[in-house]
């Protein structure tokens, strides 16, 4: 086979220890590619962000902390397109409002804007029981 | 979190030991830094060399004690800045907010 099949699907607690653990899926996927023409520690810093910034993002404001749910996550490699897509118990959020960075001196609202600034295209809508964002890139 | 704290002359040294600066951890280092200031320091250095990883809310936890420092007509400046790290700081415009140094040392001498 010419190009990297990769499919991970994974459930975690709604915790924020768990961010470590999905930051580094991330990281190792970009290490073990088998084709990457470009940066690959680069690429490597920007999954594990891309995984931990939208995994923080359900945890803390879709999921309203509650350790008791679980953060659903998937991510599939197929002919070169990375898909990413985190689902959530929440009652969803607007995304534009986090798409353009905000004043430098904010503390909070980076995220999205750093995943927005990573991935090709990134959109947020209703799943079965709450929302999923999803986002993907071309893997040159 | 595992950090550690010196005194070095008019500046204090907090030097961050953890891989990893993000969602679980950032709010330890931003109480730790608050903390420090509300005790009447003024002039901080943030050493990274051992962070490899910063997210949104690492960056958004030392904004937070910048502006505690400069309220307080004292200066918070980093060093020891990992290259994937420093890169986030471009991404998000921070290079601007921040002085950054390549080592304690060189930060240290900034504020003499």
């Amino acid at each position: 086979m010419n190009t990297d099949r990769i499919e991970v699907d994974i459930k975690v607690p709604n915790q924020t220890r768990y961010l470590c653990l999905i930051g580094h899926i991330g990281e190792n996927i970009a290490l073990a590619l088998k084709h990457y023409g470009g940066d690959r520690e680069k690429l490597a810093y920007e999954l594990n962000l891309v995984l931990t910034e939208a995994m923080a993002n359900a945890i803390l404001h879709a999921n309203e902390g509650d350790p008791a749910r679980e953060v659903h996550i998937e991510i599939g490699i197929v002919e070169r397109n990375l898909t990413i897509r985190v689902y959530d118990h929440g009652q969803g959020f607007d995304i534009r409002r986090f798409a353009e960075p905000g004043h430098p001196l904010d503390e909070h609202g980076r995220g999205i804007y750093l995943i927005h600034s990573i991935m090709d295209q990134v959109s947020y809508h209703p799943s079965h029981d709450g929302h999923v964002l999803e986002m993907s890139k071309k893997l040159n | 979190m595992n950090l550690s704290i010196e005194q070095k002359g008019s500046v204090v040294l907090l030097a961050v030991h953890e891989e990893r600066l993000d969602a679980h951890n950032s709010s330890e280092l931003k109480n730790q830094m608050l903390k420090l200031f509300e005790e009447g320091k003024q002039n901080m250095i943030v050493d990274l060399q051992e962070v490899r990883f910063v997210d949104s809310s690492g960056l958004g936890a030392l904004v937070s004690g910048f502006k505690n420092a400069s309220s307080r007509n004292g200066c918070l400046k980093l060093s020891g800045l990992q290259l994937q790290v420093k890169s986030m700081f471009e991404l998000t415009r921070l290079h601007r907010v921040f002085e950054i140094f390549a080592d304690v040392d060189e930060a240290l001498a900034s504020f003499s």
